[in-house]
């Protein structure tokens, strides 16, 4: 459905910055039809550049995208008929009425008359906005503001949604209420959803998650599966003195301790066997030590060797 | 893309601009409020001390201003339904529309519709003082500016779609406000006639296309001849120059939408 080959991209030069930005480095995916297949990054990691390419407003520096075999570049059109984007930034207009937001995307797609009438009604009943659908959207809470731009995004049914960091700005309360709403659409739409997000929680939700770090695809697979390659348990110890403590446990047991953000970090099969075997052999050099099961975040330090939120961001 | 697509999406852009210009009250009042103001404050101030040197003694400066006034008019709606394309940016509405599988003409098309008919409406109620001034009109008069307001408020507002695609902040926008849109309107013979002006003042307003607007205007209040208009350019002349000038401008915006999708 969405196949990327070889795709870089580099920023051009500017005036401020006096070299261009390479944003993607020779990235390759494939997202198959009916999935729903999560981008997931840090801040600057490619993916919002990624996301642009995909959704027709930037053109690649190299490589090629196909969208259902059609060429990005050569079929855009096509291609923008048969996608609905929602963006980071809300698109709906403030000073218009939900519907008329509706109303009006609808005319861009073609859509008029009573079907798009029945088709707006459909779409915020199903986005649970049909009661609020005469209220001006600066009156709409933000999360409202989101799933009303949801209902906009898939009026035209298009088969592939694109959405770059949904949940932005939304409580997480909000969030949880968003991504039911997305999961419920993606099944009653059935719709292909290829999402952008810096939230762990998000991506654990999809399929397929490509993970990017600064214009690299660090890993691609199940989160299932990409939790799996770690092996059983993540055991995290704080210490004093961080790096000889990391360098003893490796000369005692072997393994790969690896010292991350001042923490000893340290993946083993059977966790909850290890820990008294690790205290017992270093008395008094542990202050903390914790088990837990893999999550994407241990998946992301594993694949770049830093953390996800580093450098402030 | 077909052209039931282009219609449409010009259509719902258009209707867009004006939905919106009626719930802001403000908006309304400023636009329509402004130029009144401005025309009374400085017709009726500078009404004993100009005269028009080829105008009938009966003809004061409140007279003289009011073609000047008129696109004034259309020159401040065509400066605030502009100046939202840098909002419609920034507050993320234009991505959208940038997205959709409409032409890119269209887009600029729908946006400058829309100002377009606003600053005719105006315009409009401006010429029900006529009678006020002592101009009385005929039937193929009102029908004539019709046409020439609109080709006027079309190109004026295809300037500003253009100066206001390329910036990224309001302020930019007004700054190239004082500094170019006013100016072009002070030497448009709104003010002064080109007869009166310094010479390289009356060049300037030689190049000047919206002089060619107000002096359509203005021929096109006295159509029944009653005043001398043979200083002004002729009336065909002004026809062209105001025409290829909006037409020039709807097509410098749309390639210049064109050009941002492909950054």
């Amino acid at each position: 459905m969405v196949n990327i080959d070889s795709l870089s991209y580099s920023y051009p030069a500017t005036r401020k910055q006096k070299h261009e930005r390479i944003a993607l480095k020779n990235l390759s995916l494939k997202v198959t039809q009916g999935e729903m297949f999560c981008l997931l990054g840090p801040n600057g990691s490619g993916k919002s550049t990624l996301f642009r390419i995909l959704s027709t407003s930037l053109k690649p520096t190299n490589g090629v995208v196909r969208i259902f075999g059609k060429h990005l570049i050569e079929q855009v059109v096509e291609i923008r008929r048969s996608i609905g984007v929602v963006f980071q930034h809300p698109s709906l207009d403030k000073k218009l009425t939900a519907r008329e937001n509706l109303l009006h995307q609808g005319h861009l797609y073609n859509l008029r008359g009573e079907q798009l009438q029945q088709r707006i009604k459909e779409m915020l009943s199903q986005v649970g906005m049909l009661e609020r659908s005469n209220d001006l959207v600066e009156h709409l809470s933000g999360g409202m503001q989101r799933r009303v731009e949801l209902a906009k995004s898939l009026l035209h049914h298009p088969p592939l949604l694109l959405l770059d960091e949904p949940s932005t700005g939304l409580d997480p309360g909000a969030r949880r209420d968003f991504d039911n709403y997305l999961l419920e659409l993606r099944r009653s739409e059935g719709v292909t959803i290829l999402l952008t997000t810096h939230i762990l929680d998000e991506a654990d939700l999809c399929d397929h998650i490509a993970i990017l770090d600064q214009g690299n695809l660090v890993a691609l697979g199940t989160p299932h599966d990409l939790k799996q390659e770690i092996g059983g348990d993540i055991i995290t110890m704080t210490s004093n003195e961080p790096h000889p403590f990391s360098e003893a446990i490796q000369q005692r047991f072997g393994g790969n301790p690896r010292v991350i953000d001042n923490t000893v970090r340290f993946e083993c099969t059977q966790g909850h066997e290890f820990i008294p075997q690790l205290v017992e052999a270093f008395p008094g050099r542990i202050d903390t030590i914790t088990l837990s099961k893999p999550t994407l975040e241990d998946v992301f330090i594993k694949k770049t060797g830093h953390k996800f939120w580093e450098n402030g961001t | 893309m077909s052209s039931s697509n282009f219609v449409l999406a010009s259509y719902s852009l258009c209707r867009r601009e004006l939905v919106r210009f009626f719930r802001q009250r403000s908006r309304i009042i400023g636009v329509i409020g402004s130029p009144l103001v401005f025309w009374f404050l400085i017709g009726s101030g500078l009404g004993s001390s100009f005269r028009h040197p080829n105008a009938p003694p009966e003809m004061n400066y409140l007279e003289y201003f009011f073609p000047g006034t008129i696109v004034l008019i259309i020159l401040f709606t065509a400066i605030f339904s502009t100046i939202s394309i840098i909002e419609d940016r920034k507050e993320g509405f234009l991505q959208s529309v940038i997205a959709a599988p409409v032409s890119r003409m269209s887009i600029a098309l729908g946006k400058i519709l829309g100002g377009t008919i606003l600053s005719l409406v105006q315009a409009i109620i401006l010429l029900l003082l006529t009678p006020f001034i002592g101009i009385s009109l005929s039937l193929v008069s009102i029908l004539f500016l019709f046409v020439i307001l609109f080709v006027i408020s079309f190109g004026l507002i295809g300037l500003g779609f253009l100066i206001a695609w390329r910036m990224d902040s309001t302020q930019g926008f007004h700054a190239i406000m004082n500094l170019f849109l006013i100016p072009l309107w002070l030497l448009s013979g709104a003010l002064f006639p080109s007869s009166g002006a310094a010479g390289w003042l009356g060049k300037l307003m030689m190049f000047n296309p919206l002089t060619y607007g107000v002096a359509a205007i203005r021929q096109g209040l006295y159509l029944n001849g009653n005043i001398s208009t043979q200083e002004l350019p002729s009336l065909p002349v002004c026809m062209i120059i105001i025409v290829v000038f909006a037409v020039a401008t709807l097509w410098a915006s749309g390639s210049a939408v064109k050009h941002y999708s492909k950054t």
